[in-house]
């Protein structure tokens, strides 16, 4: 095939999702969030929300999420965007309201922004990426850490008696009466993506119904604060992130 | 009714659409009023109670952003929690307002009037270079009139307005006349009147972004600089003041809210002692004042900055005087209301120099 039938419309097998905007991505190679963005990006124009989306970006690598997906979106202080969330879909119910976090602004300072958020049944969906560690700022441990593992902050390895342990703040979730949807996925093959798409999709839809709060964590790789190669990273998660954090639905509250 | 009561009262009435915040004395009736009035079955006003006044901020902050009329309300040691959600908000350009009826600091402090909030209010409590718009009411009525004139104001500036008041306005009963009765913008309102709102793309138009993030140096001293362009403005035109038998005054006293209260028994005293003394009332703390107050020095003796506070409007006085005329300051603290007579003495102090 030459370049010209290549990029035939009758040809595509593949391409871009029309929310994803054309530009350069900030993230490191290997790293899950543009798989996530492009899932949030594909599931909100398949909904057809597009008009009637309003987003929430946190503090950490995900601060410029604005940038990349086309929608209107509201960049918040560290930790606070489920109360960023919880206001606007109060004051703008019919819309589509969702927060997108890492694991030092959700499971850490906006702990208790999480968990009341989540506790009152805000009609809202939290995307978590949990890479166990704090990218933006240079690989520090993270509430999510692994016990013995190595992080600018704990270069010696997380210890329980000096650190304490790795929160698991998606069961916590579950507990919580206020959430209708609590779901554990990953995007490390095209098996995972597809499952983690649903979630995102269930977790958008149940918000839409009005069913209370969604939490999708997405158990993620960061191979440049790991210190490892995006395929070794993907590995590295597997073995050890996976028996700590396993994948499934924690919590569906089925209408 | 109560000062607290009327802010709640013409909230709803203006067309508030949400109200957030957490309890703390002595300001709570704000949060019971509404819940007791429940305007999410009339008006349509959201009205929640937050787990933290940090959370309280930051819901502001997203209403706002979405372009909705939304206001929290707290006492000194809540405001110093939202201290950060003011930041990000006048960082990212927020209409919204933020009442703080004050209470003695520092730390948790007593629940008695204070106005020793001062300088967290007017010169920036949060990080970064910013202003906040703050009306200072005196009265119960007026606690009822600025709700909707911070709103104008903020929205007018794209800036968090503050209504700083304190306990003794606050928990003071007086007759009240309230607003009439005005409905919420609809969402077409808001399209029109707010373009950069994040309500979602409807027609598909650009997208918004609502951030105060600017990485690049020059990207966030161009932030800056329209920011402060934004803050000379508001010092050009929304500055507001009451003046009290300034017009043949010999000695001027300047106070805002319950002290200047206390300062109109105390200009009459002194014109019973044979003193000439006038006040000038600081309605809007920032902007403050100080063309007017730098004018009356060619005119009165001497100052006294009446205020129940270790002392900190008097350096804003002090700015504006110049060094051309004394400038006193007097107060009490730990929430202790100073009485007219000992005020007096202070003023026959200043007469005597």
């Amino acid at each position: 095939m030459t370049t010209e039938e290549i990029i035939r419309p009758e040809n595509l097998v593949y391409r871009k999702p029309e929310l994803l905007n054309d530009v350069p991505m900030h993230y490191c190679p290997g790293c899950s969030h543009g798989m996530v963005h492009k899932l949030v990006a594909e599931v909100i124009a398949e909904m057809g929300m597009t008009e009637k989306t309003i987003a929430i970006s946190p503090v950490g690598c995900a601060v410029f999420a604005y940038k990349y997906i086309d929608v209107d979106w509201q960049e918040a202080a560290h930790g606070r965007a489920p109360a960023l969330a919880s206001a606007v879909k109060r004051l703008w119910p019919d819309r589509l309201v969702f927060t997108y976090q890492g694991d030092g602004d959700l499971a850490c300072i906006g702990t208790g922004e999480t968990i009341h958020a989540i506790n009152r049944g805000e009609n809202i969906a939290i995307i978590f990426i949990n890479n166990a560690i704090y990218g933006m700022t240079g690989g520090q441990m993270a509430p999510t850490t692994l016990l013995g593992m190595k992080t600018a902050t704990c270069p010696y390895g997380r210890d329980v008696h000096l650190h304490g342990y790795p929160l698991k703040i998606t069961e916590i979730a579950a507990l919580l009466d206020g959430s209708c949807y609590v779901t554990r996925q990953a995007v490390h093959t095209v098996a995972a993506i597809l499952k983690a798409k649903k979630a995102i999709r269930k977790a958008f839809d149940y918000s839409m119904q009005g069913r209370g709060a969604s939490l999708v964590e997405i158990v993620s790789t960061c191979s440049t604060s790991w210190k490892m190669t995006p395929e070794k990273a993907n590995r590295w998660m597997e073995e050890n992130m996976f028996p700590f954090y396993p994948l499934g639905d924690l919590k569906d509250s089925k209408p | 009714m109560k000062g607290n009561e009327a802010i709640a009262h013409a909230a709803i009435r203006t067309g508030c659409d949400g109200y957030f915040g957490y309890p703390i004395t002595p300001q709570s009736e704000i949060l019971e009023t509404l819940a007791a009035e429940k305007p999410w079955e009339t008006t349509g006003m959201v009205v929640l109670q937050a787990e933290s006044e940090t959370a309280s901020i930051n819901m502001v902050y997203g209403g706002a952003a979405s372009g909705k009329r939304v206001m929290t309300s707290s006492s000194s040691p809540g405001i110093s929690l939202m201290q950060e959600g003011i930041s990000y908000m006048a960082g990212a350009e927020l209409p919204a307002l933020i009442v703080n009826v004050s209470r003695g600091g520092p730390g948790l402090g007593t629940i008695q009037p204070s106005q020793a909030d001062y300088f967290q209010t007017v010169k920036g409590g949060g990080h970064g270079d910013y202003r906040l718009i703050t009306l200072a009411p005196a009265s119960v009525q007026e606690m009822a009139d600025f709700v909707d004139l911070a709103f104008t104001l903020a929205f007018r500036y794209r800036n968090p307005a503050m209504i700083l008041s304190d306990g003794a306005i606050g928990q003071m009963m007086e007759k009240v006349v309230l607003p009439e009765y005005r409905p919420r913008r609809t969402e077409e309102e808001i399209a029109a009147g707010c373009p950069w709102a994040t309500t979602g793309r409807k027609g598909l138009r650009s997208p918004n972004i609502i951030t105060s993030l600017g990485l690049r140096s020059e990207e966030m001293e161009a932030i800056n600089l329209r920011l402060q362009a934004k803050y000379r403005e508001i010092e050009r035109k929304e500055v507001r003041y009451e003046e009290y038998l300034t017009s043949d005054a010999e000695y001027l006293i300047v106070a805002f809210g319950s002290a200047a209260r206390i300062s109109k028994k105390v200009t009459s005293l002194a014109r019973e002692a044979g003193i000439k003394a006038g006040l000038l009332r600081p309605i809007t703390l920032w902007p403050f004042p100080s063309e007017r107050i730098a004018s009356l020095c060619g005119q009165v003796k001497g100052i006294l900055s009446l205020e129940i506070n270790a002392g900190q409007m008097v350096e804003d006085i002090r700015l504006a005087a110049g060094g051309r005329i004394p400038v006193r300051w007097y107060g009490r603290l730990g929430g202790i209301i100073p009485e007219p007579e000992e005020v007096l003495e202070e003023l026959k102090k200043i007469a005597a120099l």
